[in-house]
């Protein structure tokens, strides 16, 4: 058998490519919350709660009304969405004008109510969820199995992070955004709405966190709790990466997966820490982030 | 940082500074006659409930004490405060039955193990500040959080159970429910008033210009890291005391005080009570734990009952309990 540093090479690859999907997980939800904090100037704590009730709205649209995978990526995503700008109209603009301390203790409630709630109904264990028939099985690379829906998983959340980041950086309503984070007064008064754009940037946030967290659904089990386990990890990939650009968020959560992955298969004991870990070290040599600013 | 707690206790108006002053000796005065009522009725109340019950809201009072500070009274938000309560209570627990300390020992071993964590990770989180600083404080916890459910010692998912109460400096005999409950009055005491006594020093004093203005403190010549610092151990410290003392009075020390949710809950008894005053952390911890103990035997699950008053607190009662009621004998 091939080996490298003393490990299988099936082995190391195949923790390579956990951490890999792991870390697309990472930097979609780094990503919604650089976005919805990047204008906002909130920290969404509900952020693991809206992945979570993803996961639950594809399980619950396939058990009570039969729609599959496919459709539910689109629908799933958007129901999120629409709860999210919903609370963020009626209760989360309320304190914008507060310290910024207030945003993340309200979606920190939030949170425990969803994720409360769903305890409350299903329990703490996981619902199986079936991946699309289309991508079932696997494709032998040579060196590993890989299996299909994973490799999509990969794709997808590439493609996802690329899109966004052309939205925000390439497009007419992405420059609204960038100059409403820039000066929310100065835009306002060039008559473009701003409490609008700040619902639909929550929105979006809140709809990438979904969006994931269907992708996620046929990998891990669907249960109330898988998103408040990830949501204090990504918190530390944010810090590490900061939160200053869209791009460093993506780059931080990919890099911050594979890490993960390899301290799977050199020193197993440290996996749950090696991302907290990382983020002292990046505090105590670069206490912005990598890509931040401080604000 | 001024906004999130302008509407706190301590801001007499600048308008008219002598009716100020004398408003304000007018509250301290109260506040002394709510004392001491405070401490004639813990005095009498275990005669009065189950004392197990009154123990453990001492023990939450004492850590949301501790936590509102660093809230409070320097403007710090720590969302990993269940590390030291939790920790503590690990490093009593294991000290009192696999080492035989008697328990005030086991408590002291406690608090300064906290204040160590919170030395290591105070020096870690102060280099963000904002919302940062309380991403940082998270994350660390989650970390030692994952380090205590590895760690050997403290036997995982089982926790330390049947934790000795022992005899207090091997004289008083603390099973006897009396002598527990007032140990633990007398520890709850001295923990307070040292809150107090550091809000009241002029070292508070710096803590609070560099919560209202953190630049202008630092012009002033302050440095304003190490008060910062020094701030986070104390806080862990108490923090500390605060959950070994749990230990020992509950006998079990468990992954429950050093998950995040716990965290989170010693954020809410400090809002709903009122952050940056002196008695709203323990009336805030006396109502979540009252609360809590209250729906543990109802169909309505905690969490969400939780969760719902955090954002109300939110979003209509910033001020908490005793912060309006200030504001109410201020007019």
């Amino acid at each position: 058998m091939t080996m490298l540093f003393g490990i299988p090479l099936p082995a190391l690859l195949g923790q390579l490519l956990i951490g890999f999907i792991n870390g697309s997980f990472y930097a979609l939800l780094s990503l919604g919350l650089a976005v919805i904090f990047g204008l906002l100037r909130v920290i969404n704590f509900a952020h693991g709660a809206q992945y979570m009730l993803g996961a639950f709205t594809a399980y619950l649209l396939l058990f009570y009304t039969g729609i599959g995978f496919w459709p539910a990526l689109i629908i799933a995503p958007l129901i999120v969405a629409a709860i999210s700008a919903l609370i963020e109209r009626t209760m989360l603009s309320r304190l914008y004008d507060l310290d910024h301390l207030y945003g993340l203790l309200f979606t920190f409630g939030l949170a425990l109510i969803i994720e409360g709630t769903f305890r409350w109904y299903y329990g703490a264990a996981g619902q199986p969820y079936a991946g699309p028939a289309l991508l079932s099985g696997g494709t032998n690379l040579g060196f590993m199995f890989l299996p299909n829906y994973r490799g999509f998983v990969v794709v997808a959340s590439i493609v996802i992070c690329l899109a966004v980041w052309l939205l925000i950086e390439k497009t007419r309503l992405g420059a609204y955004l960038r100059a409403a984070t820039e000066n929310p007064q100065l835009v306002q008064a060039f008559g473009v709405n701003v409490p609008l754009l700040l619902t639909l940037t929550y929105a979006l946030g809140a709809g990438l966190a979904g969006l994931a967290g269907v992708l996620a659904a046929p990998i891990y089990q669907v249960s109330p709790l898988m998103g408040s386990n990830l949501i204090i990890i990504v918190f530390a990939v944010v810090v590490i990466g900061g939160m200053g650009s869209i791009g460093g968020a993506i780059v931080t959560g990919y890099v911050l997966g594979i890490l993960e992955g390899l301290t799977k298969v050199f020193y197993p004991e440290a996996s749950n820490i090696v991302v907290f870990v990382i983020m002292a070290i990046v505090l105590m040599l670069r206490p912005a982030g990598l890509f931040g600013k401080e604000i | 940082m001024s906004s999130l707690t302008q509407s706190g206790a301590a801001a007499p108006e600048a308008t008219d500074a002598e009716a100020g002053h004398r408003r304000q000796k007018s509250l301290s005065r109260i506040g002394l006659v709510v004392a001491v009522i405070a401490v004639a009725g813990l005095i009498a109340a275990p005669f009065f409930v189950y004392p197990v019950f009154l123990m453990t809201v001492l023990c939450f009072a004492l850590f949301a004490t501790a936590f509102n500070l660093l809230l409070g009274y320097v403007g710090l938000l720590s969302f990993g405060h269940a590390a030291f309560f939790g920790g503590a209570a690990y490093f009593a627990a294991h000290a009192a039955k696999v080492w035989g300390f008697e328990p005030l020992s086991a408590i002291l071993v406690g608090a300064v193990g906290a204040g160590v964590m919170g030395l290591a990770v105070g020096a870690l989180a102060i280099r963000r500040q904002g919302i940062y600083f309380a991403m940082v404080t998270l994350a660390l916890s989650q970390m030692i959080f994952f380090i205590f459910l590895q760690a050997p010692f403290t036997h995982g998912e089982d926790g330390i159970q049947g934790v000795p109460r022992g005899d207090l400096l091997g004289l008083v005999d603390l099973n006897r429910p009396l002598n527990i409950y007032y140990f633990v009055l007398a520890v709850f005491l001295f923990g307070f008033f040292a809150v107090w006594r550091i809000v009241h020093s002029p070292f508070g004093h710096v803590l609070q210009a560099i919560r209202e203005n953190e630049n202008r403190a630092i012009s002033l010549g302050y440095r304003v890291e190490r008060y910062k610092l020094a701030a986070f151990v104390m806080s862990a410290t108490i923090a500390g005391l605060a959950g070994a003392m749990k230990a020992i009075v509950l006998q079990i020390a468990t992954l429950t005080d050093v998950a995040w949710q716990m965290s989170g809950e010693v954020v809410l008894m400090t809002l709903l009570g009122g952050m940056g005053t002196i008695f709203g952390p323990s009336l805030g911890a006396a109502v979540v734990v009252t609360m809590q103990n209250y729906f543990a035997t109802s169909d309505v699950p905690v969490t969400v009952i939780i969760g719902v008053v955090f954002v109300l607190c939110v979003l209509l009662f910033r001020r908490g309990i005793v912060g309006e009621a200030i504001r109410l004998m201020k007019r």
